[in-house]
């Protein structure tokens, strides 16, 4: 299976994979399909189970139900050598007593592709570093060491090429000059790359499919736009990009659209872009969608008035604003501004008014009794991300 | 040089300021005084002695200095083949303890990483035969090897072995006492190059298409190898001076003398110190030889 050049990319199905380990459950039941050549991005906070699907898939863990077919074939019970796929590790894995060279030609010789110097030569062109081939990994730094990794996978033509937060340890303008070389070489080539990323914005930007997976299960997978425009669960609406989320009682029913009483302020949600119909439910609205006055607007139909509110923060961020306002009953909404004119428009203490156009709200699929209140606040969520993959390690150890 | 498997690759600092490098000297000195002391000023003795010659008209045991190459002309006439015993029987016991050390230390630094415990109880196991003697130990092997011994009478019980068999005596023997006593001095520095062995390389071997004989080969052993050369070298050179296993006390007899039981004869039963300084000195040298030429063909330097 693993011999030669594959031809194209190859399917990956997944199918009722569950993958206990000693005292948790990383994967439950989770069935998925990977169409070839499509650059698929599992994108999940720390210990959500996306490392371990990467590796069932490269065959570095068994699965404890379910099978994993690749190009059709049922792989489950090979092993990593034996299945034509190869993974960009996050270590990046560099063999430290090998040449940049020969770190790159291992996979060829192994299996006996003509000329494996020649075309280590090449793919380490492709990734600029021809001129370090003779050097050991531990004298190249970081960015270079990665872009080594990436050609050592990528030189093996894999059916599949599993990338396991590559770009992790890049400065942003690498990042992004990797990021587009990384969509060059997977057209050119036509392989099916996996991608697992905590980073939503690289997700978004390279993937064509994204998968938003959240306790070892997925929550929402789709197109980056369709995913962000249509969040259906609140940690999707809230780790892909930031949400306001309300939640209230369904209060009357339209044909198109319902509406929702949040602690007495009414607001219309379009029934298509909304997962419950009745009862207690949360919808949402993007922060960017908000449009912000400084006098009461009159009330319009198709849009959704809110407030007054006080702005409570302003924070500049060069593109845009974030204005933070607190509504009675509504709590702290998030409103991205757009800078058209120099600095912001308001200030802290300013009284406003906020609507957005009805067809940007959206309904969640959550048990609003369950639906966790997110801080919006991303660095307070980092550093909640930081302690669960600290928690993580020492269960591991343990 | 020889030393170098031990050494890890530092970077010299060139830029140092001087009044450090005076400090520096200074640490240094109780350190140089002990080798100028214990080292140096014996083996220029030990030199000098090589060359002395009997002084005539004395008693046996009385040498006078000069310049007399005859020393080294006999023993290599006379002891030659004891030499080539010596390093023969050194290289197989070394060979014997590599294999039969390293899957060990792989069980206890990379098997049992997952259980600290247990991996700390392995290490004092390997650690244990020190508490005993090893003359004792050799001694004991000696009795379970015996003709008498339950090995060799339950092998001839079986008729595996001819009613006339022995193995205590044999080179077989000797070369198994040696193995048998080096073999912590080999465990313990691959255990400790094998117990920092990242195993995502070896999983990145996986990855690319190697199946796990090749990876070992490829990736495992080349990594573990500071751990492998040192173990060798811990092994190899004590064995080749080794006088206990292969003498007649032991597990040896006449026919399995190597250059250290004929060392110990010139010395105490022969008195002949001139001899035994010389064969001191050459199975030095061709230890340094042989060391070197293994260190260099093996090429740590490069290893991080």
């Amino acid at each position: 299976m693993a011999e030669g050049f594959a031809e194209a990319g190859a399917d990956l199905e997944l199918v009722g994979i569950t993958k206990r380990f000693p005292g948790f459950t990383a994967i439950e039941e989770l069935n998925l399909t990977i169409p070839a050549g499509s650059f698929f991005a599992l994108l999940g906070p720390s210990g959500c189970g996306k490392t371990t699907t990467l590796r069932l898939v490269a065959g570095l863990e068994d699965p404890t139900a379910g099978r994993i077919l690749i190009g059709g074939k049922d792989v489950t019970q090979t092993k990593s050598y034996q299945r034509p796929v190869n993974t960009v590790f996050q270590s990046y894995a560099l063999f430290p007593h090998m040449t940049v060279l020969e770190n790159v030609a291992f996979g060829l010789k192994r299996r006996r592709i003509a000329d494996p110097l020649g075309k280590a030569h090449e793919a380490l062109r492709l990734v600029e570093l021809d001129h370090v081939a003779q050097r050991k990994p531990t004298q190249l730094s970081g960015g270079q060491q990665q872009r080594v990794a990436l050609a050592r996978a990528v030189v093996n033509r894999p059916a599949l090429l599993l990338l396991d937060e590559p770009l992790g340890a890049l400065d942003l303008k690498l990042r992004r000059q990797m990021q587009i070389e990384l969509k060059d070489i997977q057209q050119d080539v036509g392989l099916t790359f996996l991608h697992v990323t905590h980073d939503q914005e690289e997700a978004m930007t390279m993937a064509d499919t994204v998968a938003v997976m959240n306790k070892g299960q997925i929550e929402q997978m789709g197109a980056p736009e369709e995913l962000y425009e249509l969040p259906k669960t609140a940690f999707v609406a809230n780790f892909l990009g930031q949400s306001n989320l309300f939640t209230g009682k369904v209060t009357s029913t339209g044909k198109d659209s319902f509406v929702v009483d949040v602690a007495g302020t009414k607001i219309e949600v379009p029934r298509e872009r909304a997962q419950r119909h009745a009862g207690e439910v949360t919808i949402g609205v993007r922060p960017e969608k908000l449009m912000l006055h400084t006098v009461a607007p009159k009330a319009a139909s198709g849009t959704n008035v809110i407030g007054p509110g006080r702005v409570s923060d302003v924070s500049f961020s060069g593109v845009s604003t974030q204005y933070t306002v607190s509504v009675p009953g509504l709590g702290e909404v998030i409103v991205f501004a757009q800078n058209m004119v120099f600095g912001p428009v308001v200030n802290t203490g300013a009284q406003v008014w906020l609507t957005w156009t009805v067809d940007h709200g959206f309904g969640l699929a959550d048990d609003p009794a369950e639906a966790p209140r997110f801080e919006p606040d991303t660095d307070t969520k980092s550093i909640a991300v930081q302690k669960r993959e600290k928690l993580e390690e020492e269960l591991e150890e343990a | 040089m020889a030393f170098g498997a031990f050494a890890t690759s530092a970077p010299v600092v060139e830029s140092a300021p001087r009044r450090r490098s005076r400090v520096a000297l200074l640490l240094l000195l109780p350190g140089i005084a002990y080798l100028a002391l214990f080292f140096l000023v014996p083996l220029v003795s030990l030199i000098l002695t090589s060359f002395q010659e009997k002084t005539p008209g004395t008693d046996i045991g009385v040498y006078s200095y000069a310049f007399n190459l005859e020393n080294y002309a006999f023993i290599f006439s006379t002891y030659g083949e004891h030499m080539l015993r010596s390093v023969f029987y050194a290289v197989v016991a070394t060979v014997l303890a590599l294999l039969f050390s390293y899957p060990l230390a792989y069980f206890i630094g990379v098997t049992l990483r997952r259980f600290p415990l247990l991996q700390a109880l392995a290490l004092t196991l390997v650690i244990a035969p020190f508490f005993i003697s090893f003359l004792l130990r050799t001694l004991a092997w000696k009795q379970i090897l015996s003709d008498e011994g339950p090995v060799i009478s339950t092998l001839k019980g079986l008729s595996l072995l001819g009613s006339d068999a022995h193995f205590t005596g044999t080179a077989g023997a000797v070369i198994f006492g040696l193995a048998y006593n080096f073999i912590p001095f080999m465990t313990l520095p691959i255990y400790t190059s094998l117990e920092k062995l990242d195993l995502r390389y070896v999983e990145a071997g996986g990855d690319l298409y190697a199946s796990p004989a090749r990876t070992f080969f490829s990736v495992t052993l080349p990594l573990s190898a500071p751990g492998v050369i040192s173990g060798t070298l811990l092994t190899f050179i004590p064995i080749s001076g080794d006088y206990v296993n292969a003498s007649n006390a032991f597990l040896g007899s006449s026919e399995t003398a190597m250059v250290g039981n004929v060392i110990e004869s010139q010395f105490f039963t022969s008195q002949n110190y001139p001899v035994a300084a010389a064969l001191s000195i050459v199975l030095m040298a061709a230890i340094l030889l042989l060391v070197s030429i293994y260190v260099r063909k093996s090429g740590t330097e490069d290893l991080v």
